[in-house]
């Protein structure tokens, strides 16, 4: 495959470099010269010290007949323009954009760019998914706040999993009174079956909450032996 | 009308002055407030600091609803960005991007928006004043494709400017059969 990468920052340098290793065609733009040298003194004639968004630059670069072409610099409208330039101007059948600003990511999808990779998204979900998930959610507090709108959402070891509400110890002054499964909400009978993966919303005083957990989310002690 | 202009430099600054001096209603925006000096003292638009490639920048700035938006910042493609957002999360009827490379000015006409081109209305200002041929550089261009945003991004090799499906907030600038150069 041929691929042109556009950007020789850190990703574009090392992003040149696994290509070649991996065996594929490169060619590197990078419009600072001084950045271009250094480049190519460590992995060779590939570098092309032009600005990659310049029109003229990008046909003498060879995009007409690039497979892939990934523009990977450090600002989000020049890897825009570089790949609907490659995509609309000399059909380039597959781009890559890095997206620093989330934000910017529907735009360019709608615009035409067939991959994004966005590093700020990737390190936000990294981080969220490290959050533990495994309490309760409060959603609202409720009349002069001592009522509190709860999500639960069961997950594996739940002691709810398999029970109804009519089975479970719910303390008094708290309702579990709907079920979103699927992403579908639904009222929660008494008799109505938890499954795992279930959000449980309930109402409840804030006392109530320890013993919500208990039931809803369960101990990891007690999950464990049970 | 309600006239945003992106960046306020000479261009956008005469531009917001003469419109502002003819009663359209003005919005410049620009990153740097220093800029705002080329403006008269007199100067009766909104003049707002602010990233005109950053979608709510142009929300808060107050742009939707506008009848022109104008991208004449010194970077072409900080100019095509805002334009693309004008024309898509804005929907302004008439957007033009100041983009000095030919190439690039010429490939985006085709996508739908009209661009201006320095580069070449200097050439054939200069090849006119010396009774010299227009260089066919281009210069003011009307936009003469539909923006992307259609499923023709599939198929690569009929993708030029013309057979994009409508996409109906694109614009109500006629499609110019052909690029009109000023020379």
């Amino acid at each position: 495959m041929f691929v042109l990468v556009v950007g020789g920052g850190k990703v574009g340098y090392y992003l040149a470099k696994e290509l070649i290793d991996s065996g594929h065609e490169v060619a590197l733009m990078e419009k600072d010269p001084g950045r271009a040298r250094q480049i190519a003194d460590e992995i060779g004639s590939i570098v092309i010290a032009h600005d990659g968004c310049e029109g003229k630059y990008l046909g003498e670069a060879g995009c007409n007949r690039a497979d892939v072409v990934a523009a990977v610099t450090g600002d989000d409208e020049d890897n825009l323009v570089i790949c609907q330039m490659a995509k609309h101007h000399f059909d380039v059948p597959r781009t890559i954009a890095r997206v620093n600003n989330p934000k910017n990511e529907a735009l360019f999808r709608h615009l035409g760019v067939d991959e994004l990779i966005s590093p700020t998204r990737m390190i936000l979900g990294s981080i969220e998914q490290d959050i533990p998930v495994h309490e309760l959610l409060h959603l609202a507090a409720l009349g002069e706040g001592e009522l509190e709108l709860i999500e639960a959402h069961l997950q594996a070891g739940s002691p709810a999993i398999g029970r109804a509400p009519r089975d479970l110890d719910i303390p008094d002054g708290c309702s579990l009174f709907a079920v979103i499964r699927g992403g579908v909400a639904s009222p929660l009978r008494p008799e109505s079956v938890l499954r795992e993966g279930d959000k449980v919303i309930a109402i409840g005083k804030q006392e109530c909450q320890a013993m919500l957990h208990g039931q809803l989310i369960g101990d990891p002690e007690t999950a464990t032996a049970g | 009308m309600k006239i945003v202009i992106v960046g306020c430099g000479r261009v956008g600054a005469s531009a917001a002055e003469t419109w502002d001096a003819a009663g359209h209603e003005i919005i410049v925006l620009d990153i740097s407030t220093s800029a705002f000096e080329r403006l008269p003292s007199g100067f009766g638009g909104v003049a707002i600091r602010g990233d005109g490639t950053d979608e709510d920048v142009l929300r808060r700035a107050g742009a939707e609803g506008a009848d022109i938006f104008l991208a004449v910042t010194e970077g072409d493609n900080r100019n095509v960005m805002s334009a693309q957002l004008a024309v898509e999360a804005l929907a302004v009827p008439k957007v033009i991007a100041k983009i000095n490379d030919p190439l690039r000015a010429a490939a985006y006409a085709e996508l739908g928006i009209a661009t201006l081109c320095r580069t070449g209305l200097m050439v054939d200002a200069v090849n006119d004043h010396l009774g010299l041929p227009a260089s066919g550089l281009s210069g003011m261009l009307a936009p003469t494709g539909t923006h992307p945003g259609g499923s023709h991004h599939r198929t690569p090799g009929a993708a030029k400017a013309g057979t994009a499906a409508p996409v109906p907030t694109t614009s109500d600038v006629e499609a110019a059969p052909s690029a009109a150069v000023e020379a």
